[in-house]
């Protein structure tokens, strides 16, 4: 019952360093958020292909490091992102912070290189639990209640899987998490995909993403935009590629998240609706499951983390700098902060797929594929989203916040600067990478699970999005006045359970006070004090003189629990995060007694 | 600070900029007409003269208004409609 050998998972190195950075202040501080994150991406270039870290768990044999071209691809960008996101991050001052995003990503890093689906089930529990720490510690009412709500939806994605796992599991014997026969899926596997894709927020499953995503930390939704979607895209390319069925919901995904972003008022928000449209992609490229379609949405994965963590890092310099980021309450702000105006216009037009920018080598990867499979309809719908996308992300998030009506308040104005030079660096480098993707086509076209025939530069292909996209500007500019932002929010699938939870405290608040006070009026009238009284007179009685020695040790456990109630403070973020940590302990304990 | 000094150099000669991004589209879909080889075309349709320009802008057009009708279908609402929190 030993580990087969002595592997070292990256996810352990990121969670020690969650563990270190409370422990250490300035330059030591600034030193290990740079190292930790660079000694995982090491680490992960390092791996070999096959299986390590076996580890014997009861009657189960539980693999914690499945390492070949899939989870490799993902396990390389995960890492990058954080360097990245860590850079960026750097002037935060609470450690909180920085540890919860590193266990996030460790979760991420967990799921990736789960061979089974015990293993896989921890580290997404894991990844749920870290990152809502980063919406709580933006410390507003609205992002204490947002992510309440993430928690919950996530909670009750996590059971509806783990309910998958387990009938899986019975019925099979198996915990193996492998490809699924996707000709034939049974009750297990469904429930394990609805898991799955409420991650990847698939509509109806998906109004937890900008929910949240618009109310966390600024340095915290750059983490987030990354991880939990990608994550769940890589769950769905390992077990569910060519699952027809994701065909339309990616579709439907990519052109709903296109539709909100036109009414969306946040810049946040807005990039939020983006990740459901371009996830829509992968997902689509998933259920079309061809070498090349695995290929494009791993691609796409790839290209997506990063432009998007630029664009959220641009959007988060903003809100840094201005407090703000609402279209209503910024504008005309280019020459206060032009580098921030840079980098969110390089990650736009990575994000619209212009030539020599990340999303044109990968997007077009998935399209083609869909082509190729003769799915026209399908194909062309991701076209008109890819309009789309250059609508909002390439021209109304630049337009509105550096150009167009300057609404910003004095204060705003007086506040808007560039920002900190790490969030700069970051922001370079993030966009470097962007515009070296998009250039040299080999760098991550070889990193990709199956070996990449498809040439994006060609005349043909070129002369068709330049096309798309520079006629989507036309319309944007002709369309200035419609598209002009206003302060609103939009309904979305969240009403039901917002409105939902309101029923059930307006239920308990009103007719179950009620039926309550008038069931205890009705004792009282009925001269049920005086059976009452009587009652207690022999529970004296019990109490002292048979109980005695039974309720000196039930005292003592009373007392016990007092001190326990004084030592926690009713927070219930707080007390997560102890509950969190016992647990940790536990199963720290556990495994170091196994070794 | 140059990159600011650029753009308010471009804003100052607005007129001239629109009117060459108007020559850039039409040398853009004369290009596709007269130099592009239509052979990598996935349907017959896209060998129409200029067919991703028009496609481009009426995805567009279509993407604005249809979520517009949408929103106004009582989706979008006041910023307090959740109350505080």
């Amino acid at each position: 019952m030993a580990m087969s050998d002595l592997w070292l998972h990256p996810a352990v190195i990121l969670l020690a360093g969650a563990v270190l950075a409370p422990l250490l202040r300035g330059r030591a501080r600034t030193a290990l958020l740079v190292l930790v994150p660079v000694l995982a991406f090491a680490r992960v270039l390092c791996l070999e292909p096959g299986a390590h870290g076996v580890v014997g768990f009861l009657d189960w044999k539980l693999t914690f490091g499945r390492v070949d071209k899939l989870s490799q691809v993902f396990g390389y960008i995960m890492t990058l992102m954080c360097i990245l996101g860590s850079v960026y991050a750097l002037h935060v001052k609470n450690p909180a912070e920085h540890a919860a995003a590193w266990c996030y990503v460790a979760g991420s890093l967990g799921v990736i290189y789960a061979g089974d689906y015990l293993v896989l089930f921890l580290f997404w529990e894991l990844m749920a639990f870290a990152s809502v720490f980063l919406i709580w510690q933006r410390r507003r009412a609205q992002s204490m209640a947002a992510g309440i709500r993430y928690l919950l939806v996530h909670v009750f994605g996590g059971v509806v899987l783990l309910g998958g796992i387990l009938l899986r599991y019975h019925a099979t014997g198996s915990l193996a998490f492998d490809a699924v026969d996707v000709a034939h899926p049974d009750l297990a596997s469904w429930l394990i995909l609805i898991g799955f894709i409420l991650n990847a927020a698939v509509p109806p499953l998906h109004a937890w993403l900008p929910d949240a995503y618009s109310e966390a930390t600024v340095t915290g939704s750059v983490f987030l935009c990354a991880f939990t979607t990608k994550t769940a895209v890589y769950a769905l390319c390992r077990a569910f590629a060519g699952l027809d069925v994701l065909v339309p919901l990616g579709v439907a995904m990519a052109i709903y998240g296109v539709i909100y972003a036109v009414l969306e008022n946040d810049a946040r928000k807005l990039l939020a609706y983006h990740i459901i449209s371009q996830v829509g992609y992968m997902v689509a490229g998933v259920g079309l499951g061809t070498q090349m379609a695995i290929n494009g949405a791993c691609a796409h994965a790839f290209a997506h983390i990063l432009y998007k963590g630029l664009l959220f890092m641009g959007t988060g310099s903003v809100l840094h700098m201005t407090g703000q980021s609402k279209f209503t309450e910024l504008g005309g702000l280019y020459s206060k902060m032009p580098w921030a105006f840079l980098f969110t216009l390089v990650g736009g037009l990575s994000i619209s797929a212009f030539p020599l920018f990340s999303g044109f080598v990968s997007k077009s990867m998935i399209v083609a594929a869909g082509f190729e499979e003769h799915r026209t309809t399908a194909a062309f719908l991701l076209m008109l989203a890819s309009s789309g996308t250059f609508l909002h992300t390439g021209l109304k998030v630049p337009y509105f916040i550096w150009f167009g009506k300057n609404n910003c308040s004095p204060a705003t104005w007086e506040r808007a600067k560039d920002p900190p030079w790490n969030m700069n660096l970051a922001m370079a480098l993030t966009a470097g990478l962007c515009l070296w993707i998009g250039c040299y086509t080999p760098y991550l076209y070889k990193l990709l699970p199956y070996a990449v025939d498809y040439h994006p530069y060609t005349a043909y292909h070129v002369s068709e999005t330049l096309q798309i996209l520079l006629f989507t500007a036309v319309g944007f500019f002709l369309f200035l006045k419609p598209l002009q932002p206003t302060a609103t929010i939009s309904l979305d699938m969240d009403w039901f359970y917002r409105m939902g939870g309101r029923a059930v405290q307006w239920l308990v608040n009103k007719p179950l006070q009620a039926f309550d006070t008038w069931v205890g009026e009705l004792y009282r009238v009925c001269g049920l004090a005086w059976l009452m009284a009587s009652a207690r007179v022999s529970a004296w009685f019990d109490g002292r003189v048979i109980d005695g020695v039974v309720d000196g040790v039930a005292r003592g456990v009373r007392a016990a629990g007092d001190r326990l109630r004084h030592v926690q403070t009713g927070q219930f973020q707080n007390n997560l995060a102890g509950a969190l940590a016992v647990v940790a302990l536990l199963v720290l304990a556990y495994a170091l007694t196994r070794l | 600070m140059k990159l600011v000094a650029l753009i308010e150099f471009l804003r100052r000669h607005l007129k001239l900029v629109v009117r060459l991004c108007w020559l850039v589209l039409a040398l853009l879909v004369v290009g596709d007409w007269l130099l592009v080889d239509k052979e990598h075309a996935h349907t017959p349709a896209e060998h129409w003269f200029g067919f991703w320009s028009v496609f481009g802008f009426v995805a567009c057009v279509v993407i604005i208004f249809f979520s517009k009708w949408y929103g106004h279908r009582g989706i979008m609402k006041r910023e307090d409609y959740y109350g505080d929190e």
